[in-house]
């Protein structure tokens, strides 16, 4: 089975710092990391692999620094991890960004699946998967929480808040996956040491035969064009350190706001 | 057949097992409010089995024109085939801005439909308004709710999901008129079979009024009691963080965060909870944020508007009786 993940390198969130007066973001703030949904597609990929056989490659589009955070996806049981890395890919929003990833995919061959996260701690968007679906012109699964494959058909669960699917679709298709659906594994000691010496092979704009207008900037529909980072501590809290007569001022705010 | 040339804003009524979800009222809400003086008008787009009478609720909810997709087929959803009619509407009606609900349906429709259509889409907006030169502002929440992202679409149309519990509902009125235009649905090419349909009962965390959720400072499952116990008393619901439904003390219906619920209650109650970014993601625009917690420095109370430092084994069962004794 052909399968390929999808892995965005991001900022760790509890770590990244924001510029409030500037609103800006600073990514130099802290280390980066896989996009922690992504360790659940890449541990579905290594599942399947283990049931069925296969080959799984990881792609990633990012700055060429997000190299060594990308072994991390060998260590985990990715046979290959390519790097979409080029100047003409800098500024893409959810579009430009789904347009090089399918580029990339269809330049790999032949695949039955491609996973991808539910969403990313940064741009947190959750439409990657979705827009790549649909350039590839495949079926997409979305928000699935478990995943088989039997009699030449994935079966999948699909969780659509207080309703659950059960659903049975033919390969090629492209499914997202939700952090119920597994535990992924840690990697072992042998495994990161193997990883160390892996390469992670860089494609550009030209290798994945993109058209130049549809990436980057100029092939991105949306423009963040503001940043607001709120300010710290937005509420005024009023602190009590004696339980009775913060007991107190709750009843008196419950009355008030006629919740009791 | 051009209806509007530009001048409509069309919204998605997502509609589950033939009803229309609620956060449509409040697409419909906003799409009034921002059609206000201008010359733009509010439709709505519904696709299912036997839906006529919600399409009519439409219209008196507010929507001009209401484009009835009736099929079998889309009594369930799938992202290809409702897709691909979204889009051929989409191409004759041209509608200046499409709004859809930020659920699990209208987040991963939104995006084929934005892919297909080659346009810009604007992810989970908790805010929407059209400028003096009649660009369309998005703003959403990024980078697990820590930032606010300003995003106007360069393209045509401009599609936004839209976050539930945020905007205005539009308010009903018999009396409104409007027309159901019937569509013929293009022909039936599913991607998916449903072999199953479940719904999960039970409670319903975003459309609570009163949460009290618990955190790490609980130190059994079974303290969970003492929360439902306090949360029944306020007419609410119990609510946790991540690790707790992690462990499998409770449901993971009842998690807010970043990869759970977004809730936005009248009132909210932190109970040994440290907040988190990924926590505060699911709940730092509720109105009214209560903090109960052991450690002064905990970054929960600098989200709160009223904070106890303390034992919650000792503040609760306090706060219980207190109640009681009303
Ligand atoms: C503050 C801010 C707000 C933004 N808002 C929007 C917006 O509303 N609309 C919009 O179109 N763009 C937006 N963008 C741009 C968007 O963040 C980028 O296009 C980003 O590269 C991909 O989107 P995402 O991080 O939201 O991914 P998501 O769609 O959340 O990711 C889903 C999955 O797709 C895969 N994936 C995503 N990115 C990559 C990648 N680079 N390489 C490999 N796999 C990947 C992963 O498997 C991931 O789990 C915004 C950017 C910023 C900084
Ligand atoms: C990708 C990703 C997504 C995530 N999504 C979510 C999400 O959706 N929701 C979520 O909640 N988390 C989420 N998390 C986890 C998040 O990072 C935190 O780990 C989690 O929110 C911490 O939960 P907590 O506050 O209950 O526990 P802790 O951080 O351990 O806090 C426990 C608090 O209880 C206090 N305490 C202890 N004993 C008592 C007592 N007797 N009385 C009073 N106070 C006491 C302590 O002082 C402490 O502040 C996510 C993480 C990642 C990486």
């Amino acid at each position: 089975m052909n399968i390929i993940v999808l892995t965005k390198v991001v900022p760790d969130i509890e770590r990244v710092k924001f510029d409030a007066a500037r609103g800006v973001v600073d990514r130099s703030s802290a280390p980066q990391e896989i996009n922690p949904f992504d360790l659940n597609a890449i541990e579905e990929a290594v599942r399947l692999k283990e049931r069925h056989g296969g080959r799984i490659t990881a792609i990633s589009m990012g700055p060429s620094d997000v190299e060594q955070t990308l072994k991390d996806t060998i260590a985990r049981g990715v046979d290959e991890a390519i790097l979409l890395t080029d100047k003409k890919f800098a500024g893409s929003d959810t579009l430009a960004t789904s347009y090089a990833l399918s580029q990339a995919i269809k330049s790999t061959g032949d695949f039955d699946i491609v996973i991808c996260g539910e969403k990313t701690v940064d741009g947190d968007t959750g439409q990657v998967g979705g827009e790549v679906s649909e350039w590839l012109g495949i079926p997409y699964l979305p928000y699935t929480s478990r995943l088989d494959y039997e009699d030449g058909k994935f079966k999948a669960r699909v969780e659509l808040e207080n309703i659950i699917y059960e659903v049975e679709a033919k390969p090629p298709l492209l499914v997202s996956v939700t952090k119920d659906i597994n535990t992924p594994r840690l990697p072992g000691f042998r495994e990161k040491l193997n990883a160390r010496k892996a390469q992670v092979k860089e494609m550009d704009a030209e290798g994945i035969e993109a058209n130049e207008g549809r990436l980057g900037f100029n092939g991105s529909p949306t423009w963040v064009y503001k940043i607001e980072v709120p300010e710290e501590g937005q509420r005024d809290c009023k602190i009590y350190k004696d339980p009775e007569s913060g007991l107190k001022e709750i009843m008196i705010m419950l009355e008030s706001r006629d919740l009791i | 057949m051009s209806l509007s040339d530009g001048r409509e804003i069309l919204v998605f009524a997502e509609q589950r097992r033939g009803r229309v979800h609620p956060v449509t009222i409040e697409l419909l809400g906003k799409a009034i409010e921002l059609s206000g003086n201008r010359d733009l008008t509010v439709s709505a787009v519904l696709l299912g089995r036997d839906v006529r009478g919600e399409a009519q609720e439409l219209i008196y909810y507010g929507a001009k024109r209401v484009y009835l997709f009736e099929d079998p087929s889309f009594y369930n959803y799938d992202p290809f085939l409702y897709k691909a009619n979204l889009v051929a509407l989409a191409n004759e009606i041209n509608p200046y801005a499409i709004l859809f609900g930020s659920t699990h349906i209208g987040r991963s429709l939104a995006p084929r439909v934005a892919a297909s259509l080659q346009t810009g889409l604007t992810a989970d907006c908790t805010n929407l308004s059209i400028d003096e030169d009649g660009a369309f502002i998005q703003i959403r929440p990024a980078f697990t709710g820590n930032i606010l992202a300003h995003i106007k679409t360069k393209t045509s149309p401009s599609m936004s999901t839209v976050r539930y519990k945020v905007m205005q509902r539009a308010k009903r009125d018999e009396k409104r008129e409007g027309t159901i235009v019937k569509m013929t649905p293009l022909p039936n090419d599913p991607s998916w079979e449903v072999i199953d349909e479940r719904v999960i009962e039970g409670i319903n965390l975003p459309d609570a009024e009163v949460v009290v959720s618990g955190g790490r400072g609980l130190k059994r499952a079974e303290d969970f009691k003492m929360l439902e116990e306090l949360a029944k008393l306020l007419g609410g619901v119990v609510g946790s963080s991540r690790p707790l439904v992690d462990e499998g003390w409770i449901g993971k219906e009842h998690q807010v965060g970043f990869s759970g619920n977004t809730v936005k209650p009248k009132l909210y109650i932190a109970c040994g909870i440290s907040g988190s970014s990924q926590h505060l993601a699911g709940m730092r625009d509720s109105e009214m944020i209560v903090a109960i917690n052991s450690d002064p420095s905990a970054p929960i109370f600098r989200y709160a508007d009223m904070g106890i430092i303390g034992d919650i084994y000792e503040i609760i069962p306090k706060m219980i009786e207190n109640l009681k004794r009303r």
